[in-house]
């Protein structure tokens, strides 16, 4: 009886440190499904960005095909990992675009630094009264800063391939 | 239907008859058609009228330009450099434009090129002399850096990248195999510089500590051979020459080494992994060149051959040579002349114009009428493919994956260890362009991987954005809190004072 009440205390105790030292932090699901998300971060889904869609998804709150950048591709991807069926995207939220940068003419650019604090990777430099640019490297072409522009200076360009970045096509009959 | 079938049993002959490992010490390979003979002499450089250089040399590094448009450059003169390699002007001039012009490119895309027009008076930099018999492998590695020296076998690669990882390797392997059918340009340096190529082998197998130096040459190659052991007599070196079978891509590096040692180098690492150190025979002449005349890499010897060229030769040739410059100076095109690629007929790059420039990696150049292609059967599932591949890889297996663009599974099946040395285009029965797909597929590949990278820095901006969003947010509310506090107590103090 000693024997057993012992034993059932020992696995009590490791049970106790097990849930204290060995929790899982965060939502596993919503951050594998937030890999898979293209992270534009442009809020296109109703979503402030795309770890809080990642995290709607998990919690059954948003459906798998409101993510324009991603396209089909990430809807299928969501699809396999949620063992859910694919869907086509839902053109409510937008339509995949070829990938896009930001860009500022400068000429026109007034200094106003409305564009600054809506853009969602910190991509815009700039400050009041100064000249603003897009650092193109970290743009990640989400349009949000188009809006808040008072004189529309800020387009979105293609991004073209250079020698560096082009690869073969497949083959026309594949 | 009835086709299929002859296809099939054709090909189930071919199989009786054939070993499953060749007897040329790799995998697979296939014999090439005898090429139109070249003349082996080599016809001195000329100046052209203008030096094109891209910017873009390898990869997706581009090169830093030091000059200026309208500065005057000399012969020798660094015009443009990296961190991994140095670009010198050939030839002395004028900078007469820095601008965007079609690269040598599979592409066929422009991309920023340093413009000079030649005067034709080919002054050089000073050279100061600081000849050794004995350099460390620090100072070598940066003797070869600085004279502009890439791998001249065609890939380019920057050679002192190749020797700085060759600390602890035992066996030097030159390779002057040429298994392209139509480059003749390593066999006509041979001839021309023995003796220079054997001095440049004995610096570099004292500096890399070599217990053996080998000479790899193709079999046959008689007159390669006469001259090589003359020159190793006279300089009384152990140098071994060792010929391979004249079987398509024997001078691959990898499958030379194989051929070689006996030990397969494994996918993704280099040869210095297995103690093992492979260079272009052109690239030990510009290293001698470096060493011992104290002169960069400023000209290659150039293969210009095919039925569309008048004079076919080997030929000095300045790097940033014009290629309708340079096949002017070979007699200019005949009326096969349909084609142009740069490099051999199986791994070349096909040009899409002739304005764009010689490169350091330009080996050869083919200018030929226009070979009519069947076109692509359905996959018969023969395995033809994977007897002749020299990487061992199932080109079949990797073809059905690239149709249905599974890159992971490409992944899983090493698609990243093709050559691309085109001998499963060559031994398909169906004609299906293979490598076609696999080159798509690995850039499809590529392209996913710089767009995780993009979308992985997106990710850690954002984050940070509202870490410092939600930061800001609490030291407002606690300065709101203090504010209201530091009220309060003023309050209680006047209601105190009352």
């Amino acid at each position: 009886m000693l024997l057993i009440c012992l034993l059932f205390a020992g696995l009590g105790l490791l049970l106790g440190y097990a849930a204290q030292y060995l929790t899982v932090t965060g939502d596993p699901v919503a951050e594998k499904i937030e890999r898979l998300l293209p992270q534009t971060q442009c809020a296109q889904c109703g979503f402030p960005g795309c770890k809080p869609y990642a995290q709607a998804i998990a919690n059954r709150q948003a459906d798998i095909n409101q993510c324009p950048p991603g396209g089909d591709e990430t809807v299928l991807a969501l699809a396999n990992l949620l063992g859910q069926t694919a869907k086509p995207l839902n053109t409510a939220f937008g339509v995949t675009e070829e990938k896009q940068r930001a860009f500022i003419i400068e000429a026109d650019c007034i200094g106003c630094a409305k564009c600054i604090p809506p853009c969602p990777v910190d991509a815009i430099l700039g400050a009041a009264k100064f000249m603003h640019t897009v650092i193109a490297a970290e743009c990640t072409g989400c349009k949000l800063c188009l809006a808040p522009c008072p004189v529309d200076c800020i387009i979105m360009l293609p991004v073209p391939p250079t020698p560096a970045t082009w690869h073969y096509p497949l083959p026309a009959d594949a | 239907m009835r086709k299929l079938l002859a296809l099939i049993s054709q090909h189930a002959l071919s199989l009786l008859k054939k070993p499953s490992v060749s007897a040329t010490g790799f995998h697979g390979g296939v014999a090439l058609p005898k090429a139109q003979p070249v003349p082996l002499e080599i016809a001195n450089s000329f100046i052209p009228r203008t030096l094109v250089y891209p910017l873009l040399q390898r990869g997706d590094t581009l090169a830093h330009a030091v000059v200026k448009v309208g500065e005057r450059v000399l012969k020798g003169q660094v015009i443009a450099h990296t961190d991994q390699f140095v670009l010198h002007a050939a030839s002395s001039g004028k900078v007469s434009a820095i601008e965007s012009r079609p690269i040598p490119h599979p592409s066929g895309l422009s991309a920023t090129c340093i413009v000079i027009s030649t005067d034709g008076k080919e002054e050089s930099v000073p050279v100061t002399d600081t000849k050794k018999n004995l350099y460390t492998l620090p100072q070598l590695c940066d003797l070869v850096k600085n004279a502009g020296i890439v791998g001249l076998g065609g890939a380019a690669f920057p050679t002192a990248l190749k020797l700085s990882a060759s600390t602890t390797i035992d066996t030097l392997i030159i390779n002057a195999v040429e298994c392209e059918a139509e480059l003749r340009c390593d066999a006509a340096l041979i001839q021309q510089a023995a003796a220079q190529i054997v001095q440049g082998i004995i610096l570099l197998s004292k500096t890399l500590k070599v217990t053996t130096s080998i000479i790899a040459l193709k079999e046959n190659s008689v007159a390669e051979q006469t001259c090589l052991a003359a020159a190793i007599a006279e300089s009384d070196a152990a140098i071994a020459l060792i010929s391979v079978a004249n079987r398509y891509p024997s001078g691959s590096e990898k499958q030379l080494i194989q051929t070689i040692t006996g030990k397969q180098v494994p996918h993704n690492a280099s040869p210095a992994t297995i103690g093992v150190l492979c260079l272009n025979v052109g690239t030990v002449f510009a290293i001698f060149q470096a060493l011992v005349q104290h002169q960069p890499l400023l000209e290659r010897v150039v293969t210009i051959t095919g039925n569309g060229v008048a004079n076919p030769q080997n030929r000095w040739v300045k790097i940033g040579t014009p290629i309708a410059e340079l096949i002017a100076q070979c007699g200019g095109y005949t009326e096969n002349a349909q084609r142009l690629i740069m490099g051999g007929a199986m791994m070349g790059v096909a040009l899409a114009d002739d304005a764009m420039p010689v490169t350091k990696q330009c080996n050869g150049l083919i200018v030929s009428s226009v070979v009519e292609k069947t076109a692509p059967a359905p996959c018969i599932r023969c395995g033809a493919c994977a007897q002749v591949c020299p990487a061992q890889l199932l080109p079949q297996q990797l073809y059905g994956y690239s149709r249905a663009e599974n890159y992971s599974q490409l992944e899983k099946h090493s698609l990243t260890a093709c050559i691309e040395c085109g001998c499963c285009d060559v031994a398909c029965p169906s004609h299906i362009p293979l490598v076609h797909y696999f080159r798509a597929s690995k850039g499809k590949i590529a392209q996913q991987h710089t767009e995780s990278q993009a979308a992985a820095l997106a990710k850690q901006r954002y984050e940070a954005r509202v870490a410092r969003l939600e930061q800001e947010r609490q030291q407002q509310a606690t300065r709101a809190e203090k504010q209201k506090q530091a009220l309060a107590a003023m309050k209680a103090k006047i209601a105190a004072k009352r």
